[in-house]
């Protein structure tokens, strides 16, 4: 969906960028083909109004229209408009002065609470919290196994609570907290029944539970998907349940969101995280202007950047990055740049998040399956030192042999090699040039 | 039945309505009414293109001097139109009858496939249920609750197994069973995760191989709240697992499902069912005239 945006927000910028001038006429066009790009990536009608409007008068600004540079200007405000709306800056988990914390998940069906329940566990752990997690969702059949499945897959703790008909809530939850103190736990995370926003019975529940317990924060799971109906499920929870922040699921995908522009604005509440994949470790904190750039086809360098200093080696990516650039790379790089990317995802994913990667989404040998992944480096192990120099010494023969070695048949090692000479190829094109020597990494 | 979609297709429709009712009280403009109508369409997502191409469609036919009324029972023809390769509602159902469940994480899998299975048991059919689903936590649980509670048998897989040997094994127990209807289902996936596009084609190769003609059916379940991304959806699941139709869920929200008129005009999808709620009845057949009449809050 995103990529669609990208696509024809590139086209529209593109468009002024040909002008000389930008012309309150030109500009008109422009903005008709932004405007449709949101719409398209299920942005609000009302939200893209509002943010049309917003930037028709601060781009035909004088200063814009008389500036030598009057696209960058347009860009540069259609991209301070966003991060505006997405929230600025980073903004923090509230916790409470006095131990345990409270957060309280919040959401539709199917919006995928749950597993962010598990995942904001895991990754706030890391901040060194405590955390219990504790299921409310008593209707969906096997709810509690299912937080119960991911706490346990954590190695984190779990709260039974007691389900029988005639029990009293508010004793529940009492007990719930005092368990909560007693055993030592400084953060509580509380997972609730999803349902259609217009069940008056589900709002009153949660009511509840949220008075009784009195949390820091009532975290709004939606998902990234959703269309314009977004802005009336995320409003109607905002106004009856309260919410402090949102955490947006399923970005991972081509539908990466238009929904986040809709739900902030309606609420006026930050999204603090993002969940990436179905995975427990598929989990990021939100960075607005990551995604305003994302947005714009900037690319989300930053994220790359990230996952490449935290989970791969640093000075084997600088090097590798090094490598490419000066294209003398070889299969043996290809092979230490497979093992990095199981670390940090795949080489398409990666390209998704580059700047101008867009031209080079297509090319299918950038399409490195996991499975696919332990097939090539037990290939490239079966090499001798001089073919994964030369890869082009690898004749029929070889590749029989190779084939043999790594127990594959011969038909992966002639994909592998293809998936090799294309990103070589790819390498050659000025623009990924570009692009790589905009890579931070660099010395 | 109808009556009943009504009352659960309310909330859809109450919000449009109301602004409907004001435009007919004035004396617009053509050019206003097609404004008015397209930001409906759009709220209701059913996307720009769909939308453009309709009311593109809508001013050829139309004259400048024509009321509200008379272009809005046009539009109303062009949304049929798209639904035209629309299937009658199913009433009867092959025998054996295997249907595989697909879609993205969310969209209500587990939950539809037991409401299909409880539509063919009170039809006096043998049902078998099968949670493929061998990744979520708790899917497994989640289908065998619904087994318990509508007394159908579940054939269940072990966590991170092959769903496809999952499905074989199901086969096996199905066939000597002497079951009616085997319902698959499947793990949610992104439709951008190719390996587990692939999964979804093994699965559906297995069955072929054991059945001949299987699986009858292929149903891409789909939340109604999903927004231009659902078309993509459909388009992606069609290339690796192949669908026979969608099953629209959550229509009982406030979201209206737009996005299905682009899946039935490029795709050709038939929309065969809708979910309008939590329990084991709240299944219906999809009517393209009761979904334009909910989308346009009008009859």
């Amino acid at each position: 969906m995103f990529n669609q945006l990208s696509d024809r927000l590139q086209k529209a910028l593109k468009f002024i960028r040909g002008e000389v001038k930008v012309t309150e006429k030109n500009m008109e066009e422009a903005l008709r083909m932004i405007r449709l790009a949101f719409l398209e990536a299920d942005v609000n009608y009302k939200v893209v109004k509002d943010f049309i409007e917003n930037i028709k008068i601060k781009a035909l600004d004088q200063k814009v229209l008389t500036s030598l540079t009057p696209s960058q200007q347009v860009i540069k405000i259609v991209k301070e408009e966003m991060t505006s709306i997405l929230g600025r800056e980073e903004k923090t988990l509230q916790y409470s002065g006095t131990p345990p914390s409270i957060f309280m998940m919040v959401g539709l069906q199917g919006a995928g609470k749950t597993t962010s329940c598990g995942k904001l566990a895991n990754w706030i752990r890391r901040t060194g919290k405590n955390p219990l997690l504790v299921s409310f969702d008593m209707k969906r059949p096997a709810a509690q196994e299912q937080l119960k499945t991911i706490a346990d897959s954590l190695k984190l703790p779990f709260y039974e609570m007691k389900t029988g008909e005639g029990e009293d809530p508010s004793r529940l939850l009492s007990e719930l907290k005092s368990h909560t103190r007693n055993h030592g736990y400084d953060l509580l995370i509380v997972d609730t029944a999803g349902r259609l926003h217009v069940d008056e019975k589900l709002m009153e529940e949660l009511l509840l539970v949220r008075d009784i317990l009195n949390p820091q924060e009532v975290i709004y799971v939606g998902d990234a998907m959703t269309g314009q109906d977004a802005v009336k499920s995320a409003e109607i929870f905002a106004e009856k349940i309260g919410i402090t922040s949102i955490l947006l699921t399923k970005l991972d995908g081509d539908a990466r969101g238009g929904a986040a522009l809709s739900i902030v604005s309606v609420t006026g509440k930050p999204i603090k995280f993002v969940g990436l994949g179905e995975k427990l470790e598929d989990f990021e904190v939100f960075h607005p202007d990551r995604l305003a750039s994302r947005i714009l086809g900037l690319g989300d360098m930053l994220t790359i950047i990230e996952k490449a200093e935290t989970e791969a080696d640093k000075e084997e990516a600088k090097e590798l990055a090094r490598k490419l650039r000066q294209q003398t790379f070889t299969l043996d790089d290809f092979k230490k740049q497979i093992a990095q990317m199981r670390k940090m995802g795949s080489i398409s994913q990666i390209l998704k998040m580059m700047p101008q990667a867009g031209a080079f989404r297509k090319i299918s040998g950038l399409k490195v399956d996991d499975a696919k992944i332990d097939h090539f480096e037990a290939i490239i192990n079966s090499m001798t030192p001089q073919e994964r120099e030369y890869p082009k010494i690898i004749n029929g023969s070889r590749r029989r042999r190779i084939a043999n070695g790594s127990g594959r048949p011969i038909s992966d090692v002639n994909q592998l090699l293809k998936q090799f000479h294309e990103i070589k190829k790819m390498m050659k094109k000025d623009r990924f040039h570009k692009m790589l020597s905009s890579f931070p990494l660099s010395h | 039945m109808f009556g009943y979609l009504r009352e659960k297709l309310k909330k859809t429709r109450e919000t449009i309505t109301g602004r409907f009712d004001e435009l007919l009280k004035g004396s617009q403009e053509r050019e206003e009414i097609l404004d008015e109508l397209m930001e409906t369409m759009i709220l209701a997502d059913v996307g720009i293109q769909t939308t453009e191409k309709i009311i593109g469609s809508i001013k050829a036919k139309s004259k400048k001097t024509d009321s509200f009324e008379k272009i809005k029972s046009l539009l109303k023809e062009e949304i049929l139109n798209l639904f035209s390769s629309q299937f009658l509602p199913q009433k009867s159902f092959p025998i054996p009858f295997i249907s595989l469940f697909v879609g993205v994480n969310g969209g209500g899998k587990t939950t539809s496939l037991a409401k299909l299975a409880h539509m063919l048991k009170k039809q006096g059919k043998e049902v078998l249920m099968v949670a493929a689903d061998t990744f979520r936590a708790a899917a497994q649980e989640q289908l065998s609750l619904w087994g318990k509670k509508l007394n159908i048998p579940v054939i269940q897989g072990r966590y991170q197994s092959d769903p496809a040997a999952v499905v074989f094994d199901a086969i096996q127990s199905f066939q000597a069973r002497r079951c009616q209807a085997l319902l698959i289902d499947t793990a949610g996936r992104i439709h951008t995760n190719t390996n587990l596009m692939n999964e979804l084609e093994k699965i559906k190769k297995v069955i072929n191989r054991e059945i001949e003609g299987a699986p009858h059916e292929i149903l891409l379940v789909l939340d109604a709240s999903i927004g231009q991304n659902a078309l993509v959806q459909a388009r992606e699941f069609l290339k690796f697992s192949g669908l026979t139709g969608i099953f629209l869920t959550k229509l009982d929200g406030t979201a209206k499902g737009g996005s299905v008129l682009a899946i039935a005009d490029e795709l050709d999808l038939p929309i065969k069912w809708i979910g309008v709620g939590e329990g084991e009845n709240d299944i219906l057949p999809f009517s393209p005239k009761e979904f334009t009449y909910a989308l346009l809050g009008t009859k």
